[in-house]
Order: C-alpha cells, then sequence, then structure tokens
C-alpha cells in the first residue's frame, strides 16, 4: 500500500502540488498524463530519489517521506531499463540481494521463480549490451522484483519497445503481478496498456492530479475538460462482443473477426473514421448516418464530432475537405470505418 | 573518380602544414644527438635524478588530484547549483594564467610574510626550493585537467543507474563504489594521464618555486644556457623517451582490460 498527502515537490521550473493518491495492497494502479505532467517526477519523488517540499509518503502505515530512497522498499523500473551495464544479467538481478538479509533459500527460489517466469534462464552469463529490447525489460523488472519490494515503479514500461510485442509483454506484466502480489504503480500514456492492466487510474496535468478513479469513471465519467479531452481524443468505447461484432448500446460494430472476450473495449483513430455527406459505397463494412455535433479547429485538422444515436464518434479531416463537403454543426453526415482500423482488446 | 573541388585541396594542404610543423622540429630534435651521446646522458646521476624527480612529482600532483578532484568532479557532474559556472570557471583558472604568474602566485601565500606561509612553516613544511614546492605548482596546474576530464566521464554515466542501485537497497557510498567508480575509472585513468602529462611540462611556474631540486625541464634550461643546444638535446630526448613510455603503458593497460570487459 502506498499512499501520499498533499505532497508538494519544488523542482527548477517545474512543481507538483497537492498530491494526493491512496493506492491498495496488490493493486495494479495507472498514471496517466501528457508528456511535462509531471508522472516521473512523483513516481521518483514516491522513491525518495527527488527531495519533498512538503506532504507526507507512507508505505504500508509507515512515514517514509524523510527516509533515503534505500530505506522505502521501492524498486523503479525505467523506460530505458537502466540496467547496470558493467554486470551480467545474473549479477544485474541479485545485485539488490547485497544490501538485503534475505534467507538464501528463499531468495534462490524467488530468483528461480522469476527467471522462470520471465524466460531469463539462458541469459544469466549475458551483458546487457547483447540483449533485445524485450529481454532488457524483463531482466529490468526481474532485477526489481527480487528484492520484494512493497511497491514497483513502472515508468513507461512499453515505450521503448516494438509495437509487435506490446501485447505478449503486457500480458506478461499481468502474470508478474498476479504471482508476485506486489503493488504496482505504472505510468503510461497508452490507453490500451491502462484498460488491460489497471483497475484503477489516475490523470494528471501540470503538476496535479486531475482525477482518480476507476478505468471506467476515466474513460466515460471524466470529471474536468482536461480528463474528458485527454481520453477523449481517441474513439474508445466499452462494448460487448457478440460472435464477429461488437454492441455500443444498440449500435453493431463489425470486426471481421471473433474476439476472445465477451466484454471489452473498441478503439478508432479519428483519421481512420472517413466522412462524407451522402452514403458511401466502398469496402467499408462499417457505415452508419449520424449528426454533426461539433467542428473544433485542431491546427492542422479539424477535430469533427458526430452523434450516432447516443454514442459520438470523432474523426479528423483538413480544412480543405471540410470546406469542400460544407461540414457544419446540426447537419446529416456518414461516418464509415474500414473493420481493420478497429483495435479491441 | 570524381574531381576534387579546390576546397577539398586547402583543407589537405593545411592539415600537411601543421602535419611539418609538429613533426619536423621533434624528429630533428630526437635524431640530433648521437647513440653514444644518448649512451652517456643516460649514465649522468643528475639527468637521472632529474628525470626521476619529473616523473614522480608529476604523478605525486596527479595522484593528489585524484583523491581531492575526483569528489569535485562528481559534485559538479551531478548537481547543478547557484555559482557553478563561477567554480567552473575558477578551476579553469590556472589553464589560462601565464605560468610564471603561478609561480609567484604561490610565493606570495608561502613566504614569512603571510599568515598562511607562516602556519604551514610552524608546520615545518617548505615550499621554497623544496619537493613539495614542485609538487604544490605542479597540482596547480595539473587540477582543471583532472577535474574537467573525470567530470565529462561521470556525466556520461545515466543518473538513472544511481537511482536504480539506490532504490534496490544500496547506499549513496555503495552505489558510487559498485555503480559509478567502474563505469567512470577509465576516465579517471585518462584524467590522471592528461594532468601528469600537463605536469610534466610545467618549467615556468616550478623555475620560479624551485630552480633545485632541478626537475627535467629545469636541468634542459640549464643545460642550453651553460653548454648550448648539443648539450640540452639528449636529455630532452630521454624524457621525451620516458613519458610516451609511461603513456603508452598506461594507454595500454587499460585499453586491453576494456576489451576484455566488452
Amino acid at each position: 500500500m502506498i499512499k501520499t498527502e498533499n505532497l508538494k515537490v519544488n523542482l527548477p521550473g517545474f512543481d507538483l502540488h497537492n498530491i494526493n493518491l491512496s493506492i491498495e495492497e496488490g493493486e495494479f494502479f495507472v498514471l496517466m498524463g501528457p508528456t511535462g505532467a509531471g508522472k516521473t517526477v512523483l513516481l521518483e519523488a514516491m522513491a525518495g530519489l527527488i527531495p519533498v517540499e512538503s506532504g507526507r509518503i507512507i508505505i504500508e502505515g509507515k512515514d517514509v517521506t524523510k527516509l533515503p530512497p534505500e530505506k522505502r522498499g521501492i524498486s523503479i523500473v525505467y523506460q530505458d531499463h537502466a540496467l547496470f551495464p558493467h554486470l551480467t544479467v545474473m549479477e544485474n538481478i541479485r545485485y539488490g540481494l547485497h544490501f538485503h538479509r534475505i534467507d538464501e533459500k528463499e531468495a534462490d527460489k524467488r530468483l528461480n521463480r522469476l527467471l522462470h517466469e520471465l524466460d531469463l534462464a539462458h541469459l544469466e552469463k549475458r551483458l546487457p549490451e547483447n540483449l533485445s529490447g524485450g529481454e532488457l525489460q524483463r531482466v529490468a523488472l526481474a532485477r526489481a522484483l527480487m528484492v520484494n519490494p512493497s511497491v514497483l515503479l513502472l515508468d513507461e514500461p512499453f515505450s521503448a519497445l516494438d509495437a509487435r510485442f506490446r501485447e505478449g509483454i503486457r500480458s506478461g506484466l499481468k502474470k508478474l503481478h498476479q504471482s508476485s502480489g506486489v503493488t504496482f504503480l505504472m505510468v503510461t500514456h497508452d490507453f490500451a496498456d491502462a484498460l488491460s492492466l489497471a483497475g484503477r487510474a489516475a490523470v494528471m496535468n501540470d503538476g496535479m492530479i486531475e482525477q482518480t478513479s476507476s478505468m471506467d469513471d476515466i474513460f466515460q465519467r471524466p470529471d474536468s475538460k482536461f480528463v474528458a479531452d485527454f481520453v477523449g481524443m481517441k474513439n474508445l468505447f466499452s462494448v460487448k462482443f457478440d460472435g464477429t461484432r461488437a454492441a455500443i448500446d444498440d449500435l453493431k460494430i463489425e470486426l471481421g473477426r471473433t474476439p476472445v472476450n465477451s466484454h471489452g473495449y473498441i478503439a478508432i483513430r479519428p483519421e481512420d473514421i472517413v466522412l462524407s455527406k451522402e452514403a458511401f459505397s466502398s469496402s467499408m463494412r462499417n457505415s452508419f448516418r449520424g449528426t454533426v455535433s461539433g467542428v473544433f479547429d485542431r491546427g492542422f485538422y479539424y477535430e469533427i464530432q458526430v452523434r450516432v444515436g447516443e454514442t459520438i464518434f470523432k474523426s479528423l479531416i483538413t480544412k480543405r475537405s471540410l470546406f469542400e463537403l460544407g461540414i457544419q454543426e446540426g447537419i446529416d453526415a456518414f461516418i464509415s470505418f474500414k473493420s481493420t482500423a478497429i483495435h479491441n482488446f | 573518380m570524381t574531381k576534387r573541388e579546390p576546397f577539398f585541396w586547402i583543407t589537405i594542404s593545411c592539415g600537411l602544414v601543421i602535419m611539418a610543423f609538429i613533426l619536423l622540429p621533434l624528429i630533428e630534435m630526437m635524431t640530433a644527438p648521437s647513440f653514444s651521446m644518448l649512451k652517456e646522458t643516460i649514465k649522468d646521476k643528475d639527468v637521472l635524478r632529474s628525470i626521476w624527480l619529473s616523473i614522480y612529482t608529476a604523478g605525486l600532483a596527479a595522484l593528489i588530484s585524484f583523491v581531492f578532484g575526483t569528489p569535485l568532479a562528481y559534485l559538479l557532474a551531478r548537481t547543478s547549483f547557484r555559482g557553478k559556472r563561477l567554480v567552473e570557471s575558477i578551476i579553469d583558472l590556472p589553464i589560462v594564467i601565464p605560468h610564471p604568474v603561478v609561480g609567484i602566485a604561490i610565493l606570495g601565500i608561502a613566504g614569512k610574510n603571510h599568515w598562511f606561509g607562516q602556519i604551514i612553516s610552524e608546520l615545518g613544511i617548505r615550499i621554497m626550493g623544496s619537493v613539495t614546492g614542485i609538487v604544490v605548482v605542479l597540482t596547480f596546474v595539473g587540477m582543471p585537467f583532472y577535474v574537467n576530464t573525470v567530470k565529462n566521464g561521470f556525466e556520461a554515466i545515466s543518473p538513472r543507474l544511481e537511482k536504480v542501485s539506490r532504490s534496490l537497497g544500496a547506499s549513496m557510498f555503495s552505489t558510487f563504489f559498485r555503480i559509478t567508480f567502474p563505469l567512470a575509472w577509465r576516465s579517471m585513468l585518462v584524467g590522471i594521464i592528461m594532468c601528469s602529462a600537463r605536469a610534466i611540462s610545467e618549467f615556468g611556474a616550478v623555475i620560479i618555486v624551485a630552480y633545485h631540486p632541478m626537475i627535467a625541464p629545469v636541468l634542459i634550461y640549464e643545460r642550453f644556457e651553460a653548454y648550448g643546444l648539443k648539450y640540452s638535446q639528449p636529455v630532452a630526448v630521454w624524457l621525451v623517451f620516458i613519458c610516451l613510455l609511461l603513456f603508452l603503458i598506461l594507454r595500454v593497460l587499460t585499453s586491453s582490460t576494456g576489451e576484455k570487459k566488452a
């Protein structure tokens, strides 16, 4: 369990203020927010790597605000993995054991479990420079969990990895969380990561927490305009899957494939949604009639919101198409998208 | 083959001029003394003593820089504070001050008229005309080269490695000796080489503080003044030769262990 009370951090040119978070024992909690919101700073403050101006940090009921990082029992995994380049994989993983009094048998048991779960046994003697991105990541995780921390902080662990491997690593991390029983706090800006891993999340902006609640609430019932904007740029819907179709309330969307889960989410990038005034005859499997409910200038593009039934879809079009199509609020329009443009999870 | 532009030929000719400028005098000096003269010179007790004195005073200067300069270099690499620029400029001062001025400045506080001079003379430390004085001067001129080199070395190591080490339970001391030092020691060795190379070549400041005991550059100067070019050349050749050999050995040692690590 980790809790912060009115945490305040002053760095040159950057502040965190009034950070109140409470993360339960064994929870998987996600911290989201745009670049520069202060997510990494908050993690480092919790770990004692950045001095705190005022407020308290409480881990398992103990006030650790004044403790140095080595006494807090918080492990951290960075985006760039930060493996010790002069130590082998095994030496990296066992590094923390030098400073903890852990029963040798228990340490060996944990080591073997981690080596097995993270599939690292064959890499033992390698140096970090000879590992792939995914392997580096797994070593960093093993190293962090080897000391059996109260809390594991993950700073955008997936962003340095190839998108193709994300799915696999995501499910690996989920398993690891369950088998270790450690409280996980992960920073990410990827909604798919957040939704598939975490139960609760907080959204940060400009050094403050905007909203802390369940994943669903953040996406369905954002507390502030900022959170709405932050999560709303994407077409993300909670759906029921039925065969190859996904249902948003009454709206049936063709996926062209059968998902394994019965409930889940679908996401469509706004630029993948084609806007037209007349019904669109093409190979696109999904086409709906709706009403333009909003037109927003986004610099190079215009964001057009189209309401279909109770659901709002967002599409991006260029200024030129805006004039050519004669789009304005209140008119009827068609939206179309390919089933391959839909991401489900 | 494509036709080279005039610009290319200008860069090449400038490069050749500089090569010749550096190498011609050195080659001339190295080849001027006959073999028998070189042999005779190295048997000369004064020459041996002065070269040895040069090497070990420069070595001591490097050692002192290592002990005191390493923590400072670390501080400069890892923290930002008000007046950091000022501290950095102060460290660079010995590089830009004319060498005799350095000697005069050091003598200024070492004399009996200065409170600092009085304290150290009470302690039995003599600067003027002593090995201590030579080491002080060489440390003064060599320190910036050590601090700057090692600072760059520390900056090249990600602070995240230290943060991770701390979070895994290591104190700052353990972190430094287990993580930072093993990753930075090669830059420290380069720093030591830079510092002692600078120290061994110092003449202007040393001659003011300590004409005797004689370091090699002073001896070379004296032989030149008293007997002329021909008699100073062999000593110079030996000094250059021994220094190059020492630095070469250091380089080989560091790069070979480095390759094994990699």
